[in-house]
C-alpha cells in the first residue's frame, strides 16, 4: 500500500540522497505504462478513425482506385497532375476562396457588433443572446430549407419584401452572380452566433477598471469602445478571424442542400468536388488526390495563423 | 456594461456632476444601442417567425403567390399532423439522439483519460504524443471522408451506428481543452491521496473529475452539438432510412415533399425544437460551455 508513496517521496529525494537511487527508475517505468493506459483508449480511436484514413487516403491518390474496385495498382502523381490540370478542380477551390474571403468579412464584423451592443448591459440579456445565437443551434438542412423557402423567387419572404419597397425581385439561388452571396447571407444567419459568443466572453473579461479610469478621463461610450474595448479584443479578434477562415474553407452543407453546387457551378465549392468525384463519380483515387490538395491549403493557412500567433505572443 | 461602471465609482469619487454627466450621454446612447440590437433581433427572429407561420398554413395558402403573414383560410395543424404521421422525425430525433450521446459520453471518457496522462503522468513519449494529437486539430473532416468510407465498407459498419458514432469521438481540441483544466488543479490536493497510496485511476476518478464538473460539462455540450448537427459523415455513411439522423433525414425529406412548403416548415421547426427548448432551459452553461471551448479550441 505504502510503497508508491514511500517510492514517490525518494524519488523525489534522489536527487540529495545517492544512495536511495533505486526505487526511482522502477517508478518511471510504472509511470510509463500507466502514461500510456490511460492514453491507449483515445490512442486506437485516434489511429483507426483519424490516423490510418489519413495515411490511407494518401495511399489511394496514388492509386486509379474506383469505388468499383477496378485500379488497384500505383499510378504515382498521376492523379496529382490531373487534378492541377482539371479546371474543374480550380473552379472549386476559386469558389471555396471566394465564398472564404467574402463571408469572413461580416461573419467577425457582424459578431463584434452584436456582442459590444449587448456589452453595454441591456436587461433581459438572455432574450438578446438567444435571438442571435439560436440559429448555431440549427442543423444545416433546417438552415437550407428555411432560407430555401425565403428565397424563393416567386413566393419567397425576401422578394416579396424587396417589392414592396420599390426593390427589383432577384433570382437568389438561380443567378450566378448571386447564388454565393446568398449562401454567405444564410451562413451569417447561421452561424454568426458563435463568434458572437466568442467576442462577448472575451469583452466580459476586461477588467472594470479601465473604463472607470477613463470614464473619469471624461472618455464617452464611443471613445472607450475603440481606445479600450478594440485593443483588448485584439487577439481573439485575430484568433476568430482564423478560426472563421478555417471553418468556412470547409464549406459544403448549406451549399450542397440549397444549390447543389449550382447554378453551372458557380457555388461548387471544393469538398463538393471532392464527394462528387469519389461517390458519383466513383474516382476515389483521384478524390482522395483532390483531398490532398485541399488539405495542402488548409495546412498553409495553419501555418500562417501559428506564425501570426507566435508573433503576437512573442 | 458601461453604465455599471459608470456609477459604480459614485461613492467614492470627488464630483458627483463629473458621474453624471457621461451618464446622461450613455442613456441617450443606450436608447440608440437598444434600437440597433432590437433591429437585430428582429431581423435574426424573421427565419424562424416566417417558417413558423408558412408551417400552421395549408398548402394551398403557402403556395399562394401572394405572401401572407396571416393565411387567407386561416391557421391550421395540417403541416404537422401529416409529418407526424409520416412517423420519420420522431425516429430520427431518436436517431440523432442516442449516437450524439454515446458520441458524447465515448468523447469525454477517452479524451478525459489521455488529457490526465498529458496533465499529471510524467511517461516517455508524452510530449511526441501531445504534439501529434495538437497537430491533427488541422486535419478537415472532409479529407477523410473517401479512406474513411473505404474502411467503413470494410468493416461492414456502413449503414449502421457504429459508422455513425465511432469517426465523430475523436476531438483532438477537447483533449487539449481538458488538459489545459487538469494543469491547474493544484497537484497539493492529490498529494494526500499518494500518501495513501492511492492509484492513479483513483484520483483519476476520486479527485480530478469531481474538480472538472464545469469543464466536462462545456466539452460535452460542444462536442453534443456538433454531433447532433452533423451533416456530411452521416449523409455518407449512412442510407437506410431507419437509421437516418435528423439532418440526413430532412434532406430527403426535401425531395420527398417536393413542394409542400407548410410540411417542409413544419419539419424544419420540428427538427430545429429539440435543441432550441434544451437551450431554453440551460442557456447559461450552453452559453458558458461553447465560449469556453471555442476560445480555448485554439
Amino acid at each position: 500500500m505504502s510503497s508508491l508513496a514511500t517510492s514517490r517521496r525518494t524519488a523525489e529525494r534522489t536527487a540529495t540522497s545517492p544512495s536511495q537511487f533505486r526505487p526511482a527508475p522502477s517508478r518511471r517505468s510504472r509511470d510509463n505504462l500507466t502514461g500510456w493506459g490511460f492514453a491507449a483508449p483515445f490512442l486506437a480511436f485516434f489511429l483507426i478513425f483519424l490516423v490510418w484514413p489519413l495515411l490511407y487516403g494518401f495511399v489511394m491518390s496514388l492509386t486509379g482506385k474506383s469505388l468499383t474496385g477496378a485500379n488497384d495498382s500505383l499510378i504515382g502523381l498521376a492523379n496529382y497532375a490531373e487534378a492541377l490540370a482539371d479546371t474543374a478542380m480550380w473552379r472549386s477551390l476559386g469558389n471555396t476562396l471566394y465564398f472564404t474571403v467574402i463571408s469572413t468579412v461580416p461573419l467577425v464584423i457582424v459578431a463584434l457588433v452584436m456582442a459590444a451592443l449587448l456589452n453595454v448591459g441591456l436587461p433581459a440579456q438572455w432574450l438578446w443572446r438567444l435571438s442571435y445565437f439560436a440559429p448555431y443551434l440549427l442543423a444545416s438542412t433546417v438552415v437550407s430549407l428555411f432560407f430555401t423557402w425565403m428565397y424563393n423567387p416567386q413566393l419567397g419572404l425576401i422578394n416579396d419584401s424587396l417589392s414592396k419597397i420599390g426593390l427589383p425581385k432577384v433570382a437568389w439561388l438561380n443567378d450566378p452572380n448571386v447564388a454565393m452571396w446568398a449562401i454567405v447571407i444564410a451562413t451569417l444567419w447561421w452561424t454568426v452566433g458563435f463568434n458572437f459568443l466568442l467576442y462577448l466572453a472575451a469583452m466580459q473579461n476586461i477588467p472594470h477598471q479601465h473604463y472607470e479610469a477613463a470614464s473619469l478621463d471624461g472618455a464617452g461610450a464611443w471613445r472607450q469602445f475603440f481606445s479600450i474595448t478594440l485593443p483588448q479584443l485584439a487577439p481573439t479578434t485575430v484568433m476568430i478571424v482564423l478560426l472563421q477562415i478555417l471553418a468556412s474553407l470547409k464549406i459544403f452543407d448549406q451549399v450542397y442542400q440549397m444549390t447543389a453546387g449550382g447554378p453551372s457551378g458557380s457555388t461548387r465549392p471544393v469538398v463538393q468536388y471532392i464527394f462528387e468525384t469519389g461517390f458519383t463519380g466513383y474516382r476515389l483515387g483521384y478524390s482522395a488526390a483532390v483531398s490532398y490538395i485541399f488539405f495542402g491549403l488548409i495546412v498553409i493557412v495553419s501555418v500562417m495563423q501559428f506564425v501570426i500567433t507566435r508573433r503576437r505572443s512573442a | 456594461m458601461a453604465t455599471q461602471t459608470l456609477t459604480r465609482p459614485a461613492p467614492h469619487t470627488a464630483s458627483a456632476a463629473k458621474i453624471r454627466k457621461p451618464r446622461r450621454k450613455i442613456t441617450a446612447g443606450k436608447a440608440a444601442v437598444t434600437a440597433v440590437a432590437a433591429f437585430l433581433a428582429v431581423l435574426w427572429l424573421v427565419p424562424f417567425a416566417w417558417a413558423t407561420v408558412t408551417a400552421f398554413k395549408s398548402e394551398a395558402d403557402a403556395a399562394a403567390p401572394t405572401v401572407s403573414w396571416i393565411p387567407p383560410s386561416g391557421f391550421t395543424a395540417d403541416a404537422f399532423v401529416k409529418v407526424f404521421q409520416d412517423g420519420n422525425i420522431p425516429l430520427w430525433t431518436w436517431n440523432s439522439f442516442y449516437t450524439s450521446a454515446a458520441i458524447t459520453a465515448i468523447t469525454l471518457v477517452i479524451s478525459a483519460l489521455v488529457a490526465y496522462a498529458l496533465s499529471r503522468i510524467d511517461f516517455r513519449g508524452k510530449k511526441v504524443l501531445m504534439t501529434v494529437i495538437i497537430a491533427s486539430i488541422i486535419i478537415p473532416p472532409p479529407v477523410l471522408m473517401i479512406p474513411l468510407f473505404y474502411q467503413m465498407v470494410a468493416l461492414h459498419m456502413i449503414d449502421t451506428a457504429w459508422a455513425v458514432i465511432l469517426p465523430q469521438v475523436i476531438h483532438p481540441a477537447m483533449v487539449f481543452v481538458l488538459k489545459k483544466f487538469f494543469d491547474q488543479i493544484p497537484r497539493e490536493l492529490e498529494e494526500a491521496a499518494v500518501m495513501d497510496g492511492a492509484s492513479r485511476m483513483r484520483i483519476f476518478l476520486q479527485i480530478i473529475l469531481p474538480l472538472s464538473r464545469p469543464i466536462l460539462a462545456a466539452v460535452a455540450i460542444f462536442v453534443f452539438i456538433s454531433a447532433w448537427n452533423n451533416f456530411l459523415w452521416p449523409f455518407i455513411s449512412t442510407n437506410d432510412g431507419s437509421i437516418l439522423t435528423l439532418p440526413v433525414g430532412l434532406q430527403t425529406i426535401k425531395s420527398a415533399y417536393g413542394i409542400q412548403y407548410a410540411q417542409n416548415m413544419a419539419s424544419a421547426l420540428l427538427a430545429a425544437l429539440p435543441l432550441i427548448l434544451v437551450f431554453l432551459f440551460f442557456q447559461r452553461q450552453i452559453i458558458k460551455g461553447v465560449a469556453t471551448t471555442g476560445l480555448a479550441g485554439t
